[in-house]
Parts: C-alpha cells; structure tokens; sequence
C-alpha cells in the first residue's frame, strides 16, 4: 500500500489527539510516523479483521510514549474506528498516554516503563521458534530507552538463542528528556555496540520511506542473528519547529502553533 | 521444598508440553532431572531475572506455562516492575518461583534474606501468591499455580513443618486447620510451621490450648476460618518468617477487620522493622528476631496473660 500518505495522517492524528488531549510526546510520535507507516503498510503481515489472527507478525512499541502514533495507525488501518482517536487522554477512555493493549485491538503488550519491550518480544520470538512458526516479532525502541540495561540483557539472550525471527528498531532521533544523547548518557558507537553483541545492523534513513522498505524487506538479514534496524530520524519530524528540539518532547501545540503545525503537515 | 517442587513439575512437565521453566542461572543439581527430561522445555537465561521474567512473559502470551526459578528476592524484588506490567497485567501465566523463603540462606547474608516478598508480591493486583508451609502443600501448591490461569507467585522454604491431618484439603484461598485448641489460635505460613508447632506443644505442657492454622495462600483469601477463629479463640497469632509489616500479619488483620471480626487479643511474630543483618542458620535466626518455638510459646503465654 502506499504509505507516505498513511504516515501523513498519522501524523494529523497524533497532532489533534495531543493538543485536544493536552498531552506530551507528539515530537516523539512524529520520530515514528514513517516507520510504523512502512511496518503495517508493507512489512508485517497482519489482518485488522482479526487482530488475534495466529498468523500475525507481532509489534511491541517499547517505547510506549509515542502510544498517540500507534494508535493513529491502528485506527488508519482498519482496527478500530478513526472516531475513537478523539477519546486520547480523555477521562474514563481506553487510550492512555502510553500504550495500552486493555480495549484497543492491535496492541499485544501495553508499555510506558522503559526496557520492557525487548526482553517480552524475545519471549515471543523464543516461543514462536520453538513452535517452528515463522512469524517475526517486530520491537520499536527510543534511543533514550537504550540507557536501561535491560535492553541489553534481551539483546544477550536474543542472540544466545539466534532469534533471527526478532526484529528491533531504534528510533534514533538522538534526543532523550532532558537533553541530546550524546549530553546525557553516549550511546556512540552504537552501531559497534550492537554488533559486538552479535546482532545484524542495518541503518536506514527512518523517514525515507524506500529506505526502511529496503532493511525491513529481506529478513532475517542473516540467519541465526537477531536484526536492528537503527534508523536515523528527527525529533518532531514534519513540523519545522519541533524537529530536533527537546521542548516538543513535552509541549502540547496550541493556538497558533497548532495552526501552523497543522498547516505545515497538510502541505506534507 | 525445591526438591519436592521440582519432582512434582517433572510430572507436570511429561504431560504438559506448554511448561517452561526458565530459571536464573541457579539451580546447580536441583535442576539436573528437569533438565535431563525436558530438554526442550527449559532455559538458562543467565544472571539477568529481569529479562528472565520479561522473556517469560512473552513465552506465556504465545501460549506457554513459564516457571521462573532463582533465590529470594531476585526473582520478586528485582523484577517487581515485569511482573506488575507484564506478566500480571497481561494476566500471563508466568510462575514466579522463589526457593530460600525467609531466613533459608540465613548464613549468605541480607542479600539473600526474603523478608518482605510476601508484603509485597501480594499488594499487586492479579497475583496468585502462594507459600506453603509441609511438603504435601508444595506438591498441590505446585499443581494449583499450573492450573491456574494468570501470574502466581511460590515461595518455597528451606525448613518444612507437618503435613497435618489428611481430611483438610490443599484449597488454594482456604487455610488449612492443623489442630483444633480453644486459647489462642496461630495463623502461620512457609516452613516455620514446625516452631509453631512445636510451640504449640510447649504451651499445651502449660494448659493452654492451641489451633493451628496453615495459611498457604496469602493472596487470595476466604475470610471464614479467620473469622471462625478471632471469635473462638482467647488470642490470636501470627507467625512469619517475614516482616510483620503487611504480610501474613497484615492480612489477618484486615481480613479481621473487614469482616467485623476483633480478636480480644492479638500479636503478630516476625521480623519487626529491621533488616536481618545478623548472620546465621535459619533456625538461629529465628532464634535471634524471637520466633523460635521458645519464642512463639512464651510470647503467646505472656499475651495471654495480660489482662
């Protein structure tokens, strides 16, 4: 399907659900528009009629801060109605801030807790191998959630237990809460570190959408080694003026601004 | 218990090919069986519980039962955020076994002391929590966790006390009445059953009366035999090898209290607020935070004789 017009709307979405919810993280859900937009427009195998479909691909967004842009896909794509995006943040509904998997159909783990999503997906992966199953098990992390050590206690066990079949994504956008990465806690050379844990790299350009097509579309890029996607992107992403700022990972577009900003994602 | 827990998880695991056990790097010679029969039906996954407890939640989401296995607090404590976020909230059915309940690793150190797993394992919502007091309620308690859907917590004792009469039978939530007395009526739970007991015997050299109660399902509970013996006893007791802080003690006294139920005198024995920093067997320990079965019979005499 054609997906730089999904990600587009993604990303409108998230943009009204965050402003009418006065929520934070709309600069983190902009860092993943395009990659969920790739993932569930032409990577993954799934089937919104049945989200529990045996056959499924499954997805982890481990870094459940961004949970306004899954949601969005989801609904984009035929889970649950578009009209329901609008409940976001909203007293008594089910879309929380952060992931949740209680009343959304799509969603196999609800997170919010950093360095959770890895260590399940690999459960998952494990599990699907041991089954001789050949679903591949999807796992979206922030650059920032690479600090937890649990991230790289999966990634020992992933390759110990050659889970070709388990696929991260790091959104690298290279801003975390407070500051830039390389301020805060360095994760250079990332790309070594991975592979010194015996993980296939591959990094794509996480906003071109042929880019991530291409190091998503022939897995496992080598048997018996788990995959990263390190896909380089940009905080804020569509918005001239939230991309590559800390602030937008909290502000919540109001007034003028979300004017502009929606102005400036319409025209795409 | 470990030895009782893993015999009893081999019978399971023949029949039953949706049983993991994954344990935390321990288990050297415990585990030789387990893994000698089913190869394939278990995992090391080194010194790393968090991941252990994260990869035993997705296992369980595509379909498995999953053990895991390690010492004290590294399975509960450490992992306290993955069994609350994942496995319970996804009502997995992850396992989490603990073997070294209480002072059993007295001589290792604090580290190794799991003094406040019960408090806390049982505030979490969704949580089976389960610490059997004979071998006999290891081997249903093992059973029962399988077969229950959802995450469930087992805390296993070094020590062990008696089985107790074969026509009370293991039923997760109920307690279980090992002797029927009419002064004061102990509740207590894990292995230092057999202090109790011998308290028990102690105290009835004195003309008093015991009933002697198994609580080895602390989450969740019947009120009935709590409230059955606050209202038919002198005083009621409770005896952990755990702190006395919302633990076995807590939850008879809310159990009480919900229900109306105030016991004319009450005391709860355990670790009182401190660490146990003093190094020692189990039975010394026990000895040293006062509940030995010394202990247990002259506190209760002296509660009892308080007017």
């Amino acid at each position: 399907m054609e997906t730089v017009d999904f990600a587009k709307r993604v990303r409108i979405h998230a943009l009204h659900m965050t402003s009418t919810g006065g929520s934070s993280h709309v600069g983190a859900a902009f860092s993943i528009a395009d990659i969920l937009a790739v993932l569930y427009g032409k990577v993954m195998r799934h089937d919104p009629q049945q989200p529990l479909w045996s056959g499924r691909d499954r997805f982890i967004l481990s870094k459940g801060h961004a949970g306004a842009a899954v949601y969005a896909t989801l609904a984009e794509i035929g889970y649950f109605p578009i009209e329901q995006l609008k409940l976001h943040y909203q007293n008594g509904s089910a879309l929380s801030g952060h992931v949740s998997h209680k009343g959304i159909p799509g969603v196999e783990l609800s997170t919010g807790s950093l360095g959770h999503g890895l260590g399940v997906g690999a459960g998952m992966a494990k599990a699907l191998k041991l089954a001789g199953q050949d679903q591949r098990v999807f796992v979206l992390l922030s650059d920032g959630e690479c600090d937890e050590g649990t991230i790289w206690e999966a990634a020992l066990f992933a390759q110990h237990h050659a889970l070709d079949n388990l696929v991260a994504i790091v959104d690298y956008n290279k801003i975390q809460s407070l500051a830039s990465i390389a301020d805060t806690i360095a994760l250079e050379p990332f790309r070594q570190k991975w592979e010194s844990f015996n993980w296939s790299v591959v990094e794509a350009d996480g906003h071109d959408h042929d880019s991530l097509f291409s190091a998503l579309s022939s897995l496992p890029t080598v048997p018996e080694r788990p995959t990263v996607i390190i896909a380089h992107t940009v905080k804020g992403k569509g918005v001239s003026f939230m991309e590559n700022t800390v602030l937008w990972h909290y502000r919540t577009a109001r007034g003028e601004e979300f004017n502009l900003a929606l102005a400036e994602l319409e025209k795409g | 218990m470990r030895d009782r827990f893993i015999h009893t998880l081999c019978q399971l695991a023949e029949k039953d090919p949706r049983i993991m056990l994954i344990t935390g790097d321990l288990g050297f010679a415990v585990l030789d069986e387990y893994r000698r029969r089913f190869p394939k039906q278990f995992i090391n996954a080194g010194v790393a519980e968090q991941n252990m407890t994260l990869v035993a939640t997705g296992m369980a989401l595509e379909g498995h039962i999953v053990f895991t296995y390690s010492i004290g607090n590294f399975p509960t404590l450490r992992c306290l955020e993955m069994i609350r976020n994942d496995s319970a909230y996804h009502r997995a059915n992850v396992k989490v076994v603990s073997i070294g309940g209480g002072f059993s690793y007295g001589q290792l150190g604090i580290s190794h002391h799991a003094t406040e797993d019960l408090a806390i394992m049982r505030s979490l919502p969704d949580v089976t929590c389960v610490s059997p007091t004979s071998l006999g309620e290891v081997t249903a308690a093992t059973k029962a966790v399988t077969f229950t859907p959802g995450t469930c917590f087992l805390r296993l004792d070094k020590d062990k006390g008696p089985d107790g009469p074969a026509d009370e039978p293991f039923i997760l939530g109920r307690p279980r009445r090992l002797r029927l007395g009419s002064d004061v009526a102990f509740f207590t739970t894990g292995g230092i059953l057999s202090d109790v007991v011998k308290a028990a015997d102690q105290l009835a050299l004195t003309g008093i009366s015991a009933s002697i109660y198994a609580v080895h399902t602390i989450k969740p509970v019947e009120p009935d035999r709590f409230v059955e013996a606050a209202r038919s006893h002198r005083a009621v007791v409770t005896v952990e090898e755990h702190t006395i802080h919302g633990g076995l003690g807590g939850l008879v006294l809310e159990t009480l209290a919900d229900a109306g139920a105030f016991p004319a005198k009450f005391l709860r024995i355990g670790l009182d607020g401190c660490f146990s920093s003093v190094v020692g067997t189990q039975g010394y320990l026990r000895t040293t935070y006062r509940m030995d079965a010394a202990n247990i019979a002259q506190r209760t005499q002296s509660l009892l004789s308080t007017s």
